[in-house]
């Protein structure tokens, strides 16, 4: 399947399952507003991976065996969790310089214990360093197995932990009150983002993985307003970005793994940014036009029913396309029409804008509703009563 | 530790990471008071490209169009930041991680695309930065402090660091009213009429330029470090924000003094060959002062505020 070895299939499968369980576990931190906080537990596995390599030597065993790396990271990503969640509750320092302060001092000390490890002398320790951008170049077959099947077990939690997550992500005092746990269930959401990082460790790299936990979300996030969607998309994404970058780095010499992931993830959000039909730019863009459009016209025909000159072209130039002038801005037949039926509205409007009992429905008014959308025609009639007869006619 | 070893090996060196440290730290205070202490953080990873790019249209090594790219770098991130969040209606934390990631991981593949092996540039240089190797050759001892001809031949990163610091300690003098009233009540600080908008522009841009200075020099995890460890630590020490300030500059010398002396002579005491990287035990170092400070501190807890989770 497109010229790929096994391994290179392996490695595509294991990148695809790392993506979907980033992005589906990256949609609860956030909608919990936390998607920084992967920063630190990430950049908290470096030391991990040192002590856990210096433990294996210590032991005599190989020390590049992946389990064991693996198991390391993550017991420093959950101190660096720790010392996050202890900072910002037991001192008065918020949440970022927290964050900041454990990803920068847990980064610095796996600086130091790796350069430990190179004066040590012990044999094949150059492997660490991909530990920083991810690589799939020399990954043996069991890492393989490893990183897929760690990706689908996380997979797996996430769906199980799904509901309370939510619950907690959008409303963590209404989680309090129906009686959810919430700090059990944020460290739960938290040891899933910790699984995903170890597992991505070898593919990613520490420092790009927290792209995978927050871009796909973010642009899910684009197209629907559900929850359970935008996590369903945010797994797409994710997925489809681990698999293509998998392929496409392994298809040419100098492609890192994890850049190009992360890459292909990017576009997603592009796309998403610019294209999607509700929060799109390009649909805002063509909302605002729309509204414009409706707010020139509306007042080019009150000007027209009143006599007034227009001197605004493009008000001229949409009265034109509509059929409601002629190019040097006087009224055609249909225009009068329609200038009348919008003099005529916007008296009305006024009446009731001035009658204390539709108070409520006044604060409608915005110059371009159609009294009719929102009165019945008994109320309309109670209205023109208000007019006199010169203008009912 | 005579003079004669010393002053050419380790001054230099010493010197540009206290002067690093302060100019990350003094912007640093603000930042972690108007919780945007992660914008070092963002900086120091979107640098990277802006690096790299300066390097390939030049094709050298040298100073200025590598700072020019990481400037101009920073400010595309941070305009990009700025039109994400508004244009996608995104929270400020996920746009900043959108963008930051994107333009390292876009940084790293442009690095490897292009044949950089035969220079000095690469990634473990971005992170680490060469401090250890900031010697100052002409020196012979103490005496060559007085000496103009070995001073000429001091690092050029100690002089560019020494101006930036200065720079930074200036403006920070400088605009200290309408700073600290705009940090601390944004809207008292808007109605009496100060630019709000371009104050905290202002203070992002002072931060960038410590950021790529630093990052030359020192590497970005110096950076990242300095940005909020000392004015955390001092945050904990001091309800005055002057007092603060004071801590926070004190708290970053005294990393890059103990880190330094810690990384290159430390192993050396307990028996090894071998000193170890003085970037991480910097901000290690760091990290610990913050830690005293957490359990320590005077003025370390959450007085009046909500309990969270």
């Amino acid at each position: 399947m497109l010229g790929l070895g096994y391994n290179a299939l392996l490695v595509a499968t294991g990148a695809a399952l790392l993506g979907i369980a980033a992005g589906v576990t990256g949609t609860f931190l956030f909608l919990r507003k936390r998607s920084l906080v992967s920063d630190a537990i990430s950049h908290a596995t470096l030391p991990g991976v040192a002590l856990g390599f210096l433990v294996m030597v210590a032991f005599g065993g190989d020390g590049r065996a992946l389990p064991g790396l693996l198991l390391g990271s993550a017991v420093t990503a959950w101190a660096g969790l720790l010392c996050v969640s202890w900072l910002t509750r037991r001192t008065r320092l918020a949440e970022d310089a927290a964050i900041g302060a454990v990803l920068s001092v847990f980064f610095g000390l796996g600086i130091v214990l790796l350069t430990v490890i190179q004066s040590l002398n012990v044999g094949r320790q150059a492997g660490l360093e991909s530990f920083l951008l991810g690589s799939t170049a020399g990954m043996l077959f069991s890492d393989a197995v490893v990183i897929a099947v760690g990706g689908a077990l996380t997979l797996a939690l996430v769906v199980l932990l799904r509901r309370p997550m939510l619950m907690v992500a959008f409303d963590p005092e209404y989680a309090a009150a129906s009686g959810r746990d919430v700090r059990r269930i944020d460290l739960a959401m938290m040891g899933l983002v910790m699984a995903v990082t170890v597992v991505g460790l070898k593919i990613v790299g520490l420092i790009l993985i927290v792209a995978l936990l927050i871009i796909p979300p973010v642009a899910a996030r684009f197209w629907t307003d559900r929850a359970d969607r935008v996590v369903l998309l945010a797994g797409l994404f994710g997925g489809v970005s681990g698999f293509a970058g998998a392929v496409v780095s392994a298809s040419a010499p100098n492609l890192p793994t994890g850049p190009i992931i992360v890459l292909a993830s990017f576009v997603f959000f592009a796309l998403s940014l610019f294209l999607s039909p509700k929060r799109g730019v390009l649909a805002t863009y063509l909302n605002h036009r729309h509204y414009q459009r409706r707010v020139h016209i509306r007042q080019g025909l009150l000007a027209l029913a009143q006599g007034q000159p227009i001197y605004e072209r493009l008000t001229v130039r949409l009265l034109q396309g509509a059929g409601y002038a002629r190019p040097d801005g006087v009224a055609t037949e249909a225009g009068k029409v329609a200038a009348a039926k919008s003099l005529l509205d916007e008296r009305r409007w006024q009446l009731l804008r001035a009658d204390a009992d539709f108070e409520a429905t006044a604060a409608l008014y915005d110059g371009l509703r159609p009294l009719e959308t929102v009165l019945t025609p008994d109320q309309i009639a109670e209205i023109d009563r208000g007019l006199g007869p010169e203008a009912s006619a | 530790m005579s003079g004669a070893e010393f002053v050419p090996l380790s001054l230099p060196a010493i010197l540009i990471g206290v002067l690093a440290a302060i100019a990350c730290a003094l912007p640093g205070n603000f930042l972690v008071l108007r919780r945007q202490a992660l914008i070092g953080d963002a900086i120091s990873h979107v640098v990277l490209p802006g690096i790299v790019v300066g390097f390939l249209i030049t094709g050298t090594v040298s100073t200025w169009p590598m700072m020019l790219g990481a400037g101009g770098a920073a400010v595309l991130a941070v305009v990009l930041i700025e039109g994400i969040r508004r244009l996608g209606r995104i929270e400020p934390g996920a746009a900043m991680g959108v963008v930051f990631t994107t333009m390292f991981a876009a940084g790293v593949l442009l690095l490897e695309q292009s044949d950089t092996s035969s220079v000095h540039l690469d990634v473990q240089h971005a992170l680490y930065g060469n401090l250890e190797s900031l010697i100052w050759l002409d020196a012979i001892g103490w005496s060559s402090l007085f000496d103009p001809e070995a001073l000429a031949g001091l690092p050029p990163e100690l002089i560019r660091m020494a101006f930036v610091a200065a720079v930074v300690s200036l403006a920070t003098w400088l605009f200290w009213r309408p700073l600290k009233l705009s940090t601390f009540d944004e809207g008292f600080a808007r109605t009496i009429g100060l630019p709000v908008t371009a104050i905290g522009m202002g203070l992002v841009i002072v931060a960038a330029i410590a950021a790529v200075a630093s990052f030359d020099a020192v590497g970005s995890i110096i950076v990242i470090a300095m940005f909020i460890c000392p004015p955390a630590a001092a945050r904990l020490m001091t309800n005055r924000l002057e007092h603060q300030v004071a801590w926070s500059v004190v708290f970053a010398s005294l990393s890059a003094v103990l880190g330094y002396v810690l990384a290159g002579y430390g192993p050396l005491w307990l028996g090894f060959a071998n000193s170890v990287s003085a970037a991480g035990m910097i901000a290690t170092i760091s990290g610990i002062i913050l830690g005293l400070a957490a359990f320590f501190g005077p003025c370390r807890d959450r007085i009046g505020a909500p309990v969270e989770g």
